[in-house]
């Protein structure tokens, strides 16, 4: 039983979306929407309890002194700051009646001068990881990574000014190979090729995975194998 | 004296009957309009749609962009009577020939007509033009779609009753999935954790679902090797299906005593947050095995870096054509778009699963015979200006395009 009724539900709720696609006539219209909501109610109740959780491992870990226990007790205190905060409409100049994030909510101040800077370094490590990354992936060791090499090189000069300079003097007939032409073909042609071979896959692979939830074949989401 | 008489008899004789007859000419020509009128209204129930819908068409005025070219705009006018007053419900600019009236009632009859607009005034009305709203059963701008996915549906099936039916049929290798033991072996051998990363989206996403099925047969062999498996996730419905997951398959790898609840915890929603919360952990822990199975963005970088750093063995995969890139540069195996979507069913070997990966690759087939068909035909067409050639080529073209 416990596996029965959701695979029921997976079957029923995966048609009825199917079904929705092509039929626009009620009860089928909107479907997809109403089950999006349904999910987003049972979410939020969810959230409460991914929040418990988040205290418990920390809790937990400051309570056993376990090894970095310290940064534990950031995150619960940052945890509770940032929903007394919320919650109570500190600061905000409405009052409780007004928005959470209205003028002079401590919450949107501590989101602004907190969160966000803090959000803003994690993005911005990209950029140096960008670059190790790459200077690992255009090691020319093998003959597709010397081509993977060449057509980045390409790309990344298209838009300096050297990339047009290094060029531009070649006669009309040889157009195509000026860095600006050269980039947009590789970009267009085997790039987007590429892509779209595997947004093929991807597209099939996504038919079959569903075909195979609805039809109650894969299982492991369930917590067992397929067999069964 | 009677040269001037026969002069003026001449003149009354001649002249006036062409003044009389230029001044007939005049009187009978109307006056002219403002601006000419549209033509050819016409009314109809939208198609395939939901209802509360009318689509109302015509041809421009003869004074729009042409003629006088004095049409500013169209005005739309309701009624709900043939007779009835009818009130202005639109106004369109000059160009423009056609309205959707979404403002109807299924099942009641509306009455349209359409004046064309100048700045010196309307056009006479077109004639009055009606139709009734409903709602429709099949919504034929998709039934190219329907073919389609009864195709892939039909081979996907056929491929699952062969297998079922004891038919071997051949699945390539695929690396990252022999990998998995290797990477599992390794940890054991290590001493060190493993590290699973189901994506950032929620359990609605397909690719999420495909990485916990992943989850499963990978906690099956942690298990089995008593290996440590942290799973930090950033959704809660996540972490507890991941949780229901993980649990499964330690009591069906016979060690329920090794599970606990805290192998899979939430983190946080937020992308970054979560990051810095996982970079945090690989660090401190140095996992010898990282797994990132689901749907990533920005963050997969700055992930699969810090796995590089700390020595691990990482395998990736994931269906954003975006991310595969980086994954692939900085992981030691990556499963591109689909093999995520396979991995489950090549790990557990179910016969039923495999059949479904080999109607994919059915699917496939059609897909490059499509497209090597359009090629030879848009070529052809192009080559020899062939209507025929041109036509077979917009069919095909229309066959694979998604018309919402």
């Amino acid at each position: 039983m416990k596996r029965t009724i959701p695979l029921a539900i997976t079957f029923i709720v995966g048609l009825s979306l199917i079904v929705a696609m092509f039929i626009p006539h009620d009860p089928f219209h909107g479907l997809d929407r109403n089950f999006s909501i349904f999910y987003d109610v049972i979410a939020v109740f969810a959230f409460i309890l991914g929040g418990g959780n988040l205290l418990r491992v920390h809790f937990r870990k400051v309570q056993n002194k376990r090894r970095d226990w310290k940064y534990s007790i950031v995150t619960i205190c940052g945890f509770f700051l940032m929903l007394g905060a919320g919650l109570l409409k500190i600061g905000v100049q409405e009052g409780f009646r007004g928005d959470f994030q209205g003028a002079g909510s401590l919450f949107q101040y501590l989101y602004d001068v907190t969160f966000q800077p803090l959000q803003a370094t994690m993005f911005s490590l990209l950029a140096f990881f960008v670059a190790s990354a790459s200077y690992r992936a255009f090691r020319a060791k093998t003959r597709e990574a010397t081509i993977l090499l060449v057509a980045a090189f390409i790309i990344l000069l298209r838009p300096t000014p050297l990339g047009f300079y290094l060029t531009f003097w070649l006669p009309r007939q040889l157009d195509f190979l000026k860095i600006p032409n050269l980039s947009t073909w590789i970009l267009s042609v085997p790039n987007m090729a590429g892509q779209r071979a595997i947004m093929i896959g991807i597209a099939l692979g996504i038919v079959s995975t569903s075909l195979r939830l609805i039809l109650g074949i894969e299982r492991s989401y369930l917590g067992g194998e397929g067999k069964g | 004296m009677r040269e001037t008489s026969l002069g003026l008899i001449f003149v009354l004789v001649l002249a006036l009957p062409a003044q009389l007859l230029a001044q007939a000419e005049t009187d009978s020509i109307p006056e002219a309009p403002t601006v000419l009128p549209a033509r050819n209204l016409e009314a109809y129930d939208t198609p395939s749609d939901h209802g509360g819908s009318i689509t109302l068409t015509w041809q421009g005025s003869l004074d729009d962009g042409a003629g006088r070219d004095v049409v500013t705009g169209y005005q739309v006018l309701r009624s709900e009577t043939a007779t009835g007053e009818f009130e202005v419900i639109a106004e369109v600019p000059k160009g423009v020939t056609s309205f959707t009236d979404n403002n109807v009632t299924d099942g009641s009859e509306y009455y349209y007509v359409a004046l064309a607009v100048s700045a010196a005034g309307s056009s006479v009305p077109t004639l009055v033009t009606s139709a009734i709203p409903a709602q429709q059963w099949f919504n034929r701008a998709r039934l190219n779609l329907l073919i389609i996915a009864c195709i892939l549906v039909f081979a996907i099936t056929y491929f699952i009753y062969l297998s079922a039916a004891g038919r071997d049929l051949y699945i390539r290798k695929i690396a990252g999935l022999e990998a998995v033991n290797e990477a599992v072996g390794r940890a054991t051998e290590m001493g060190r954790p493993i590290l699973f990363i189901p994506g950032i989206q929620d359990m609605d996403n397909v690719q999420t679902v495909a990485g916990i099925s992943l989850l499963g047969h990978i906690a099956k062999r942690t298990a089995t090797y008593e290996t440590k498996l942290e799973v930090p996730v950033s959704r809660s419905i996540t972490m507890s299906t991941g949780r229901e997951t993980v649990k499964q398959a330690y009591l069906e790898a016979g060690r329920p005593d090794l599970y606990n609840d805290d192998m899979v915890h939430y983190i946080t929603d937020e992308q970054f947050g979560y990051v810095a919360a996982v970079d945090g952990i690989m660090v401190r822990e140095r996992p010898a095995a990282c797994f990132y199975l689901g749907a990533f963005f920005a963050e997969s970088l700055i992930l699969a870096e810090t796995g590089n750093s700390i020595g691990a063995i990482q395998v990736a995969g994931t269906a954003m054509p975006t991310q595969l890139p980086f994954f692939v540069a900085a992981c030691d195996y990556t499963l591109i778009g689909e093999e995520l979507f396979a991995a489950s069913a090549y790990l557990s070997q179910d016969r039923k699963m495999m059949g479904s990966l080999k109607g994919q690759d059915a699917g496939k087939a059609i897909a490059m015979g499509a497209i090597i068909a359009g090629v030879v035909i848009a070529t052809l067409a192009a080559v020899s200006g062939s209507e025929t050639l041109l036509h077979a080529y917009e069919w095909l073209r229309g066959l694979f395009s998604l018309n919402v």
